[in-house]
């Protein structure tokens, strides 16, 4: 098998992987937080507006997780420099 | 082969190409870019304006202009104009979340972090309008605004509390502690920035993906969800911004407050 198809092949499973195994911490991450917020916010809905603020910033930083290899894959499949490199050696 | 079926392969390819020319025109990205840095409009040498500097500079001209605009005419009066309503409640709210974060006065930190949040917040929700790439799903605009607030930490905390102040917080706990919180300065800021540009970014590229499997109703969901995102995201980059600066600046504070508890409690 040549390296372009090593690399090609390489990137695209590595990609998926990536935001497959990737999604499932914060997933569940953010599963717990939301049951734990709706859970106080029943108990005190008085502070609900405090409580969903915090939640969205906490989501927040609970699914940069996510982006960071969703932002890997998308590098793995679009802009791999790997890829561009043999690409160009077979071209030129 | 007949000459009949050569002008229609002909045309066939002058309409494909003329379809791609067009869908390149409407779409401005092309779904393998994953930046508007990528897309040219204009190039004199090594000079080039890319869509993330045109739509940079319209986003800031659009709310130059238009706080101009509105501020040119202010009443202190109780009749006043909707946009002057507006501007004070967006001014009001932004003032009343940054005292609720910092504890402190806003004032001093209204100018910063009402700016990111409300450049952020325009160049987002802008996306609704065709044609129109978010300046923050490219990773130069977000590495930027980043370095913004990795530079506005210290020079707020050097002016709050002075140099050695300041300084002495990195060695906090314990002097063991300074490799880590040098490196924690830096990832944070890494952070913000990939944050910020993966929201934008997978918003854009979800919709472009879409629009090849499924294009009639799922891409509007998805566009109205990245729109939802990023006014969150907008909220989150100044309210990280403003927790930053905060804990650079708020610390000597508490301390004076514990000595004056306990200086209570003694007398």
């Amino acid at each position: 098998m040549d390296s372009i198809s090593l690399i090609g092949m390489a990137s695209v499973i590595t990609a998926g992987l990536t935001i497959g195994i990737g999604a499932i911490g914060p997933a569940l991450g953010e599963g717990r937080s939301v049951a734990q917020a709706l859970s106080s916010m029943a108990q005190q809905p008085d502070e609900a507006n405090r409580i969903t603020r915090t939640l969205f910033v906490g989501l927040a930083m609970i699914e940069s997780t996510a982006i960071y290899a969703f932002v890997v894959s998308m590098i793995l499949l679009f802009a791999n420099p790997f890829w561009d490199h043999v690409v160009s050696k077979a071209g030129g | 082969m007949g000459f009949i079926e050569f002008i229609e392969l002909a045309i066939g390819f002058e309409l494909s190409a003329l379809v791609r020319r067009r869908k390149n025109r409407m779409d401005l990205m092309d779904m393998k870019d994953i930046s508007p840095d990528q897309v040219i409009f204009w190039q004199w040498g090594p000079v080039s304006i890319n869509a993330t500097i045109t739509f940079t500079w319209l986003v800031m001209a659009l709310m130059v202009i238009g706080s101009w605009l509105i501020t040119r005419r202010l009443s202190a009066d109780v009749r006043l104009s909707r946009w002057q309503n507006l501007l004070e409640v967006v001014v009001d709210g932004i003032r009343k979340e940054i005292r609720e974060i910092s504890q402190q006065e806003p004032d001093a930190y209204l100018y910063f972090v009402g700016t990111l949040f409300l450049f952020i917040l325009i160049s987002n929700i802008l996306s609704i309008i065709p044609g129109y790439v978010a300046p923050t799903s490219s990773l130069s605009t977000t590495a930027g605004l980043a370095v913004c607030v990795f530079a506005a930490v210290p020079v707020y905390g050097i002016l709050r509390r002075g140099l050695r102040g300041y300084l002495r917080q990195y060695i906090k706990p314990t002097p063991f502690m300074l490799p880590f919180n040098i490196i924690g300065e830096l990832s944070r800021t890494l952070a913000l920035a990939v944050r910020l540009f993966g929201n934008m970014m997978s918003g854009t590229k979800i919709v472009a993906i879409l629009l090849a499997i499924t294009p009639l109703i799922f891409p509007i969901v998805m566009h109205a969800l990245g729109l939802l995102t990023g006014v969150i995201q907008a909220y989150i980059f100044a309210v990280l911004a403003m927790v930053y600066i905060a804990s650079a600046t708020r610390i000597q504070e508490q301390k004076k407050d514990n000595q004056e508890e306990e200086k209570g409690e003694d007398s």
